[in-house]
């Protein structure tokens, strides 16, 4: 394996995979605090270039933490088909960048090449595509998954609805709902982020939206999203419940930092077969986000980008009906821009579909960050170019619980406009239905709450 | 007037329509409604009752609108134009995004501080670049800081207060005047030794642990900005620690925060730290080790 090369005459030599992983990234503000970043541009593209030339047996016998210390190595590299695995391991990454794009290679064949693929290949080829790449490359693949209804088919874009409220008070949480429907939101999934997580909170929140979803025929998912032995102890206590949520890192030591194992998500896969709500298959919903590793001391000296790859490669051992980077929630230490922001959110976007994940984003930013509504606007419409499986939706892009912003209700609707994409099928006759939606556009009644209230309902 | 000279005949329903909607007279475009001098310009966006006005216009039922935004502060019954938000939404959100962020990037005015008698050290980031990006240098004073609080500070107070800008400067210009007088008389008047009180420029909380160390404090109580939300960009903590050491676990810290006018305000805050920092001084200790003494 070569760790060096020449650029422009200097001499450039790393020490392992890990640091030309590291090296290669693009510019973040996490691999700078983490002390591991490229210290020019040109070392930076020199570390692209010796990426490029690398094997990707290379990648597979060298994962960031070793298969013997940690579950989610141990995870993703049992789950690689050797089969396909032998025909590719002496392709280089820039090989496997250029079958990717190539016009010869279909779907299907991307979908089988993602079971051969380790995380740190996928991080690899990642690190080698331009933001153009990124979103072509993504758009090439579609990852449906079913619950109640269908995510992630060709031409269509569907919204997770947050109508979080500062308090968890029911009433406030049901007229954001109803005016997130109005827009033609929610068919991902209606998702609320408590403030307090108790079992009892999480069973009062999920049996108002599953009264709300029966009495008004919604054709949608629902999940409140506590912790996860919270959410579990809540359904063992009868709440009514899709799906069970979690947020998850690249490391079992991230995964314990969030108070979890792989063993915790095998315990809900059972209770949620005994007593969920949805026909399935796919039941669970994950969270991701660059950075969260480093900030749990759990990144073992590796690149956020790797790291984000392999919570990927984790959620896949669970057949997820959705999984979403929260891509700039964390905070400028981590993401430090705009530019920062939609990167990461382009190749978190990627990585997930590369894996075999119905990918989506919370595309969103803190007040902190160097960002405004304009990047979130810009990184929206280019993830639905990309094929996006979901975006989110909150009140006029404040979400007052959380303190930060994501999409509004409104920019679903006018992403699907612009990029001629459509809501989920089933949900979208029920906007139909509602006299919400016609021809895939928001109709004159749309944005009013108020026509799900005591004496609305149609006419 | 030009009159056009196309041969082409002009639709204008859709206009006619607009204008009628909107209650313009038809001929001459003049509003119906509200001319321009009818502008109050001291209607302030910001203004949270403002806010709480449903934009939407002929809800089906506006009496089941008004329960809702009586709710809920999440931005409902806002309506649209096309699938976009409304020009006053749209204004409303960047004003309250512009106040946060100016809260971020401005600094204390040297005013403030001079009211208050502060002097001014700075920790070991060099800018707010630096600032944002490296929370590790934020949490340390610079070599400089650490001599000027060394020579120019009493020692081994009972209390040592600080004032600081984490990420809301406007947080600190807002309280810190209300607050520290109130503090300093409080805890004197229960016969405490109260520091030399001073400023950290770009400090992230943690800082006070360094700053304990070098003055020997007993207590030690930072003001600082909180991060800003769309709703304030005023709230400031106080975060206090019993023998406060570079390293030691968060959990030690005992916090007060969401100190600002419609929150805790200033004073009641003020108040209410006196009696906190006497207990914590009683108990010997901060945070959860405070907790469990108190249960």
């Amino acid at each position: 394996m070569k760790l060096e090369t020449v650029l422009t005459g200097h001499h450039f030599a790393f020490k392992s995979v890990k640091e030309v992983l590291a090296k290669a990234n693009e510019k973040k503000s996490g691999d700078t605090l983490a002390g591991i970043a490229a210290s020019s541009d040109l070392e930076r593209i020199a570390a692209k270039e010796v990426l490029s030339q690398m094997y990707l047996s290379d990648l597979r016998e060298h994962p960031v933490v070793p298969y013997e210390e940690d579950e989610v190595t141990r995870i993703n590299q049992d789950s690689i088909d050797e089969e396909v695995y032998r025909v590719i391991r002496g392709w280089t990454v820039a090989d496997l960048r250029e079958f990717i794009l190539d016009y010869h290679t279909a779907e299907e064949d991307l979908h089988t090449l993602s079971r051969a693929l380790t995380s740190e290949m996928v991080a690899a080829v990642c690190k080698l595509m331009s933001n153009m790449d990124l979103v072509y490359a993504a758009s090439k693949i579609r990852v449906p998954a079913v619950c109640n209804t269908t995510i992630g088919l060709r031409g269509t874009m569907a919204t997770r609805l947050q109508p979080n409220h500062p308090t968890d008070d029911l009433e406030g949480i049901t007229a954001s709902l109803f005016e997130g429907l109005s827009y033609g939101c929610g068919d991902a999934l209606i998702g609320l982020n408590p403030v307090s997580d108790t079992s009892a909170r999480l069973g009062e929140i999920l049996k108002r939206f599953d009264d709300i979803r029966s009495r008004f025929e919604i054709p949608t998912q629902i999940c409140v999203l506590g912790h996860i032995t919270t959410q579990i102890e809540a359904i063992r206590g009868g709440a009514p419940a899709d799906m069970i949520f979690q947020s998850i890192a690249g490391s079992e030591k991230g995964n314990r930092a969030f108070g979890f194992s792989a063993e915790t998500i095998r315990e809900a896969q059972q209770l949620l077969a005994e007593k969920g709500k949805a026909k399935g298959p796919n039941v669970f919903y994950f969270e991701t986000g660059q950075g969260s590793e480093l900030s749990s001391d759990a990144h073992f000296d590796a690149d956020q980008v790797t790291m984000e790859a392999r919570c990927y490669g984790f959620a896949r051992e669970f057949h997820p009906f959705m999984v979403n980077t929260v891509v700039g929630f964390i905070g400028p230490e981590y993401l430090y821009d705009s530019r920062q922001v939609i990167r990461a959110g382009l190749e978190d976007h990627f990585m997930g579909k590369l894996t075999g994940l119905p990918m989506g984003c919370d595309c969103c930013y803190t007040n902190h960050m160097q960002a405004d509504q304009n990047d979130i606007e810009n990184l929206s419409m280019l993830l639905g170019a990309a094929g996006v499986n979901y975006i989110l939706g909150v009140p006029a892009s404040d979400d007052v619980m959380l303190n930060y912003q994501s999409n509004s209700y409104h920019d679903a609707a006018a992403v699907r406009e612009i990029l001629g994409l459509r809501p989920i099928r089933e949900f979208e006759r029920w906007l139909e239905k509602m006299g919400i939606m016609e021809n895939g556009r928001l109709t004159d009644r749309a944005g009013d709450p108020t026509i799900f209230t005591a004496k609305g309902g149609r006419g | 007037m030009k009159e056009s000279n196309s041969n082409f005949l002009k639709n204008l329903d859709s206009f006619y329509q607009f204008s009628k909607d909107r209650g313009y007279n038809k001929e001459n475009s003049i509003s119906g409604k509200a001319g321009f001098h009818d502008i109050d310009i001291r209607e302030d966006l910001t203004d949270p009752e403002l806010k709480r006005r449903p934009l939407l216009d002929h809800p089906q039922d506006p009496h089941a609108l008004e329960r809702m935004l009586r709710a809920t502060t999440a931005r409902i019954g806002v309506g649209k134009a096309g699938p976009r938000l409304l020009t006053r939404t749209l204004l409303t959100l960047r004003a309250d995004h512009a106040g946060a962020r100016d809260a971020v990037m401005t600094d204390v005015p040297q005013e403030v501080l001079d009211r208050l008698g502060l002097f001014t050290v700075q920790t070991r980031c060099h800018d707010k670049y630096e600032y944002l990006t490296r929370p590790d240098l934020g949490r340390k004073l610079s070599d400089e800081g650490a001599r000027i609080v060394a020579e120019r500070c009493r020692k081994d107070p009972d209390v040592q207060l600080i004032a600081a800008d984490g990420l809301s400067s406007t947080s600190i210009t807002a309280n810190i005047e209300k607050v520290l007088p109130i503090l300093t008389d409080g805890l004197e008047s229960r016969g405490l030794t109260v520091g030399t009180p001073f400023f950290v420029r770009y400090s992230r909380v943690a800082a006070e642990d360094h700053i304990s160390e070098i003055l020997g404090a007993k207590v030690v109580c930072i003001f600082i900005g909180e991060r800003p939300g769309l709703a304030t960009a005023e709230s400031m903590s106080a975060y206090i620690a019993y023998q406060a050491r570079v390293g030691m676990p968060e959990a030690r810290r005992t916090v007060v925060s969401n100190i600002h006018k419609n929150g805790i305000t200033a004073v009641e805050a003020g108040a209410y730290i006196v009696d906190l920092i006497s207990e914590i001084l009683e108990k010997k200790a901060s945070g959860v080790e405070l907790r469990a003494h108190t249960f």
